[in-house]
């Protein structure tokens, strides 16, 4: 227990909808845990269509959401407890997001550098103009980037995949132990899409750091994760090491998940069937 | 009603081309993005020279990232141009016109859209009205093409659902009360009421979930199928086009690289770019190291001289900086413009140009 | 910097014209400093003598040149003016930008106090406020009571910019980057929401004008300084236009004329140009 880097037990998210008469709730997360183990870094992948609450999850396991109920514990501190600058501080340092949009999670009207020093500054304790350039520019470093490459510009300067993997720089200035990575991939242009995904992989083994890795894409997710969780409408429906899970899925919705993933083998004979093609219409009902 | 096996027959062979002219020929088509704003002046060459071909009854699918320029290209291709957008050159054709596209009235457009050329969307609120229920978005759009009376109009419509696998009673529900991939179907069934020509699709299943993807998909093929119109299918996930192209173009900073038969891009490509894109997808199944490409797109405003992929590519020569490849036909229906891919391949004669080009007059067709 | 405002002369007529009109104006309080007449006093020049060429604007029936008093009115006008937006646009800033970023019970409190102010009519209270300081009124008094009741409209604008801000993918790098609130509301926020508060600096100082000017005529302000409405004041209070001095109100009146059409052509044109979209465009990007 006590070794646990983060360990989520029966977190559950409800929102209330309707409007003046008649307020109902649903849950966004239902019922979830896991536990990612501290001093074996690994990437868990958390699969799931919209809807499924993996994002809703993530933004509790950062703390900027509060479970309705079960807790979510990070080195056995629990997440409601940490209050205070201080504390918070201490938080993010040791757990950091990757955000979806890098078109978005830069200011587009400020230059990218600012948020790197700022990490620098306030996270990494680096006081000196010099010591923080030598920070930011090791973090870049390590994403294949340069402080000279970055340096001044202006987030619509780079690509998608330069800021990207500026936002993952800026992620590891404090060496974190977790990142929290919500869909890092997906507004990413395919054909940089590798290097970023190369990118976690080294994370892990290099820098010894657990990647909590959110996403729909099933076939990244088996390219580098070791464990999965594949969740639909708030709950866990199977969970297990990846290549078991994605090779040999057991519960309904992971058949369909893994039967729905196009395939570029399929060229040539271009078959666009659909062998569970009632359970497809079913999920999609026409709501009242 | 719904068949638990859906065979939409194969992609990615050549067909027998059809007789007749094609259903679009563009011809060397320039169009810029040009900017005058408080003194800083900027041309960004979105699109830049392109020429090609879509057959009568096939998909042609068009790849390659973003800021590549072809929502860009897809813009001119459907006369939706405003400035600074300007069509610097070029031209483009339709089969069911007799002139370029460029040379008809405001109101000669306006009639021949939706009637002969339908678009699906990215999203599909941009086209349903989220304050009407469906039924008002299909009058909006097709009525005054369909000419019928308002019965028959709908027994139309009806039918055209029931045959797309869409339940009738889509057309009494308001946007919001349909998932995401519902909306999308709809807004394909509305594309292909008219039984349009040619379709334009810009990346229809980029926002879908995985799921009800390969669905959607589906369905456009056999909307295709059904009315034998041509399509040209815009999206940078190579997949999609696997599984939904007859012939796919690659396109990068602004130009046509590649173009060959679905099945030949993926087995045999001959252009550096298409050859990553193929091998840096993932697999499932698959856990063999993959190489990522260094560098980042080209600025369109400032595009690299000579070949715009030679800074990033592993196969550069010096000709590769001087000039810019042609796009040349090295086998069957493949053409590729890269001068590693064969000798044959020579310095293209219109690619470049020395001073701006002077804009064409006025272009008619604009967005209303 | 001088660049943009070369370009903007250049590009845009609205900004030229405003620009002209505002140099005309700023020429007039500026030449206050040379005037050979004191500030105010009386009974230094001719009576009512029409415009000419020793009394360009004339002189009115206290004995004071109407060009040089002018000069003093305006200056003072304006400072007044200026003022007041300053003080008012500092407190809708503080106030929108927290309520908007922090949200939850502080959002409800401020805005609650927001409404209160919104809903009391500036005049009466002015009024009020004139009657209970009467003798120990001054401009600073005034000052800071308009700024008070000048800046509810323009929180609940900068309040609503900043709630589409504390969501956007930004605000959250830059909590996860260690920063300040202060910080990210005054170095991530305030670029995005300076065309507002621009544009309704220029309508504030507008608007604390000519509600001076109101006040001023009816006579509830000091009346020895020379303003434009105790210009106007004394011009009624000696029945000007019915003893024929026309120019003692014409020239004050058109002269604040001309700073309402040149600040508010200001305002229009630049919102345009500091509006972060078209920052970004003229950049290469996209917001």
């Amino acid at each position: 227990m006590s070794g646990d880097l983060l360990e989520a037990g029966h977190v559950t998210k409800s929102f209330a909808i309707g409007g003046l008469f008649g307020r109902g709730h649903f849950n966004a997360v239902d019922d979830v845990s896991f536990t990612v183990q501290a001093g074996r870094p690994e990437i868990l992948a958390i699969i799931g269509e919209s809807g499924s609450g993996k994002t809703t999850l993530a933004r509790m396991i950062l703390n900027t959401l509060a479970p309705t109920s079960g807790a979510i514990r990070f080195r056995g501190e629990e997440l409601l407890e940490v209050r205070g600058r201080k504390r918070r501080l201490d938080f993010m340092r040791q757990v950091q997001p990757i955000l979806q949009n890098p078109y978005e999670a830069f200011n587009p009207l400020r230059r990218v550098d600012r948020y790197l020093y700022a990490s620098a500054v306030r996270l990494a304790g680096a006081q000196s103009q010099k010591a923080r350039d030598e920070a930011v520019d090791a973090a870049l470093q390590k994403v294949g980037l340069s402080l000279a490459e970055v340096k001044g510009r202006f987030p619509h300067e780079l690509s998608g995949g330069q800021l990207q993997r500026t936002a993952i720089a800026r992620a590891l200035i404090s060496s974190p132990a977790l990142i929290v990575a919500d869909e890092p991939v997906s507004m990413v242009d395919a054909s940089l899409r590798m290097s970023i995904v190369n990118l976690f992989q080294r994370l892990r083994d290099e820098l010894q750091v657990s990647i909590l890795y959110i996403t729909h894409d099933l076939a990244t997710a088996y390219y580098i994760s070791d464990r999965v969780i594949i969740m639909q409408k708030g709950k866990v429906v199977e969970t297990g090491p990846a290549r078991e899970v994605l090779i040999h899925p057991q519960h309904p919705y992971s058949i369909l998940l893994k039967e729905s993933v196009l395939s570029p083998d399929d060229v040539g004979r271009g078959r666009l069937t659909l062998e569970h093609d009632g359970e497809a219409m079913r999920l999609e009902r026409i709501v009242r | 009603m719904h068949p638990s096996r859906r065979d939409n027959g194969s992609a990615g062979e050549p067909r027998p081309a059809p007789e007749g002219p094609p259903a679009l020929s563009v011809d060397n088509l320039r169009a810029y993005y040009l900017m005058h704003y408080f003194g800083v002046e900027r041309e960004v060459r979105a699109v830049d020279d392109i020429s090609l071909v879509v057959r009568r009854n096939e998909i042609y699918g068009l790849a390659g990232e973003s800021s590549c320029g072809k929502t860009t290209f897809l813009k001119t291709i459907a006369a939706a141009v405003r400035p600074p957008l300007t069509v610097v050159a070029g031209s483009v054709r339709y089969g069911f016109l007799d002139r370029d596209i460029y040379a008809l009235s405001p109101a000669e457009l306006s009639a021949i859209r939706w009637k002969h050329l339908s678009y699906i969307t990215q999203g599909s609120m941009n086209v349903l009205n989220p304050v009407r229920r469906v039924r008002q978005s299909f009058i909006d759009f097709a009525y005054r093409h369909m000419r019928l009376h308002r019965r028959a109009f709908f027994a139309a419509v009806e039918q055209h659902l029931r045959r797309l696998h869409l339940a009738a009673n889509v057309l009494d529900a308001y946007p919001h009360e349909l998932s995401g991939g519902m909306k999308q179907r709809v807004t394909i069934a509305l594309a292909t009421i008219c039984r349009p020509e040619f379709i334009i699709a810009d990346e229809p299943t980029t926002a879908l979930d995985v799921v009800v993807q390969k669905d959607v998909l589906a369905m456009i093929r056999e909307a295709q199928q059904q009315i034998g119109s041509s399509m040209l299918f815009v999206t940078h996930d190579m997949t999609v086009h696997a599984n939904i192209a007859d012939r796919l173009g690659i396109m990068y900073a602004g130009r046509l690289v590649e173009e060959a038969p679905t099945a030949e891009i993926f087995t045999k490509p001959m252009h550096p770019y298409t050859a990553h894109l193929v091998a840096s997808l993932p697999r499932i199944g698959e856990q063999s190291r993959k190489k990522s490409l260094s560098g980042a797109p080209p600025n369109l405003a400032a595009p690299p001289s000579g070949c715009r992929f030679h800074p990033r590519c592993p196969l550069t020569m010096d000709v590769c900086r001087e000039a810019s490849p042609a796009l040349t036909t090295l086998a069957p229906g493949h053409r590729v413009a890269c001068y590693a891919a064969s000798p044959l391949v020579k310095p293209s004669a219109t690619a470049e140009r020395a001073a701006v080009p002077t804009p064409r007059a006025e272009p008619v067709g604009l967005v209303q | 910097m001088f660049r943009i405002l070369k370009d903007l002369l250049r590009y845009n007529r609205e900004f030229a014209l405003g620009a002209i009109l505002i140099l005309l104006v700023v020429a007039m309080s500026l030449a206050s400093f040379f005037s050979p007449y004191p500030s105010g006093l009386q009974y230094v020049a001719p009576f009512d003598v029409p415009p000419s060429w020793g009394h360009p604007f004339g002189t009115n029936s206290r004995g004071q040149d109407v060009f040089w008093e002018l000069t003093f009115a305006i200056r003072n006008s304006l400072l007044f003016g200026i003022t007041v937006a300053l003080l008012s646009r500092l407190i809708a800033l503080v106030v929108g930008l927290t309520s908007g970023y922090i949200g939850g019970v502080v959002d409800r409190i401020l805005m609650s106090i927001n409404d209160t102010f919104v809903v009391f009519p500036p005049f009466p209270i002015l009024v009020l406020v004139y009657f209970i300081f009467k003798d120990h009124m001054s401009w600073a008094l005034l000052a800071v009571a308009m700024a008070s009741l000048g800046w509810p409209y323009d929180a609940r604008l900068i309040r609503s910019v900043a709630l589409s801000l504390r969501t956007r993918e930004f605000t959250t790098q830059s909590i996860f980057s260690g920063m300040s609130t202060r910080q990210i509301l005054i170095e991530e926020h305030l670029p995005y929401v300076l065309p507002i508060v621009f544009a309704t600096t220029m309508n504030n100082i507008n608007w604390s004008i000519g509600l001076e000017v109101t006040l001023s005529v009816i006579g509830f302000t000091n009346i020895e300084t020379p303003t434009i409405g105790t210009m106007i004041y004394w011009a009624n209070q000696h029945t000007a236009l019915v003893a024929g001095v026309w120019w003692w109100i014409a020239f004050p009146v058109g002269l604040v004329i001309m700073t309402f059409i040149g600040l508010y052509l200001l305002s229009v044109s630049m919102n345009e140009y500091i509006d972060p979209r078209s920052r970004l465009s003229r950049m290469g990007g996209s917001a």
